[in-house]
Order: C-alpha cells, then sequence, then structure tokens
C-alpha cells in the first residue's frame, strides 16, 4: 500500500479518498435508481415508462458499479487491478447493450400496434383504464 | 466501512426492485412487464458484485454478474425478437387473407 493511502486510511475519517469518491457516485446511482422506479410506478404510457426505465437504469447501473469498482480497491495490487478492469469490462458491456435492448423492445411494441398515449386519452377522466 | 455500504446500499436496491415488481405484476402489456424484467436482471447484476464484497470474495463474483449480465441481454433480444416475429406473422396472416378475399 502507498504510504499516501496508509496515511489517509489512518488518519481523517478512516477512509481512503478513492472510497469517499466511491461511496459518492454508488448514492448518486441509487437516486438516480430512484427516479427509475418512481417512473415505472407513475407514467402513464409503454413509452414514456421506457423512457424512464431505459436511461435511468443504465446510467445508475454504471454509476453503482464504478462506485463500487473504487470502494473495493484497497491496495494497487494486481488483482485489484484485474477487479476493476473487470468492473469496468461490466459498465462498458452495458453501456452498449442496455440502450440496445431498450431499442429493441421498444421496436417489438411498435410493430406490435401499442401506440403512444395521444391528447384525445389525456382529455379522458383520471383514474380509469381504457 | 466497505461492508455497511454494502448492506445499506444492497438494502436499498432490493427495496426499489419492488416497483419493478408491482410494474411486473399489474403491467398492461407484454413489454411493461418485459420492461421490468429487464430492469430487475440488470440490477441484479449489480447486486451480485454486492453480495461479492459481503463475502469477500468480489473476485469470484464479479465473473457471475459478468455472466448474469450477457444473458439479460440476450434473453431481452430473444424475447422482443420473439413478440416481433408474432406480430410479423399476424401481419402475414393478414395479407393472406385479403388476397384470399381478392380471389
Amino acid at each position: 500500500m502507498e504510504p499516501v493511502i496508509a496515511e489517509a486510511v489512518q488518519s481523517g475519517g478512516g477512509m481512503a479518498p478513492l472510497q469517499l469518491l466511491g461511496t459518492i457516485l454508488g448514492i448518486i446511482g441509487l437516486i438516480f435508481f430512484f427516479g427509475s422506479a418512481v417512473g415505472m410506478i407513475r407514467f402513464p404510457d409503454f413509452y414514456s415508462r421506457m423512457h424512464a426505465a431505459g436511461k435511468g437504469d443504465t446510467l445508475s447501473t454504471m454509476l453503482m458499479l464504478i462506485g463500487f469498482g473504487l470502494v473495493t480497491m484497497e491496495d494497487f495490487s494486481v488483482g485489484s487491478w484485474l477487479l476493476f478492469v473487470k468492473l469496468m469490462a461490466i459498465v462498458l458491456f452495458i453501456y452498449i447493450t442496455s440502450p440496445t435492448s431498450t431499442h429493441a423492445l421498444m421496436r417489438a411494441a411498435f410493430e406490435d400496434e401499442e401506440m403512444p398515449l395521444d391528447e384525445k386519452d389525456l382529455k379522458k377522466p383520471v383514474g380509469k383504464k381504457k | 466501512m466497505s461492508e455497511w455500504f454494502a448492506i445499506v446500499m444492497g438494502s436499498a436496491l432490493f427495496l426499489l426492485m419492488i416497483p419493478m415488481v408491482y410494474r411486473l405484476w399489474v403491467g398492461p402489456t407484454a413489454f411493461d412487464r418485459m420492461l421490468a424484467v429487464n430492469v430487475i436482471g440488470t440490477k441484479t447484476a449489480v447486486l451480485l458484485v454486492i453480495i461479492g464484497t459481503l463475502f469477500d470474495r468480489v473476485d469470484m463474483f464479479v465473473d457471475f454478474a459478468i455472466a448474469y449480465a450477457l444473458l439479460n441481454f440476450v434473453a431481452s433480444i430473444v424475447v422482443s425478437r420473439y413478440l416481433n416475429r408474432t406480430s410479423s406473422l399476424r401481419e402475414m396472416e393478414r395479407k393472406a387473407k385479403a388476397k384470399r378475399a381478392k380471389a
């Protein structure tokens, strides 16, 4: 362990700066996932729900994984670097695949004649389905 | 410290999965349900990393998380292709019926 990190661990708040950064990133990711969950419940339409789930889910997963990669980075040994690189591989994979699967689902829904809400639907009284 | 962070993050993730299960239960269309399954699957990959932190075996659990993310992506693509295929089958049926009516 490098002396700077050891000093930071023993003094101060008992946290290395990397761990502090990772904790903050994880909490930001949790906030984004909370927004995604609220959107999944509250939004009226399939496409708007897909908007909430697709964006919030991708960003929050990436933030949380980067945060955990920083938190588990205790010493800068080979094993810990390997772990970090694997976590970054998951992040890259999710960065590519999550919008792709959202797009595929959206396309399947649109070709299955699932229409988005329009103005007529908005004028209907709230709370009545169909 | 890292352990407490993992416990709090894991339980918060688990609690926030409950709205997704609600959408899975009441979702009006099949696509809503598939979307909820997709979100839960992506979050499960994160949860696996968190569980690995709790067991001090992150190096092992990260591989599980990679496999889970891959499987989740393949499942999502396959199901959306399947639903798409059924809709195009319906289209073909409609065209065949129109041709028969014309003849």
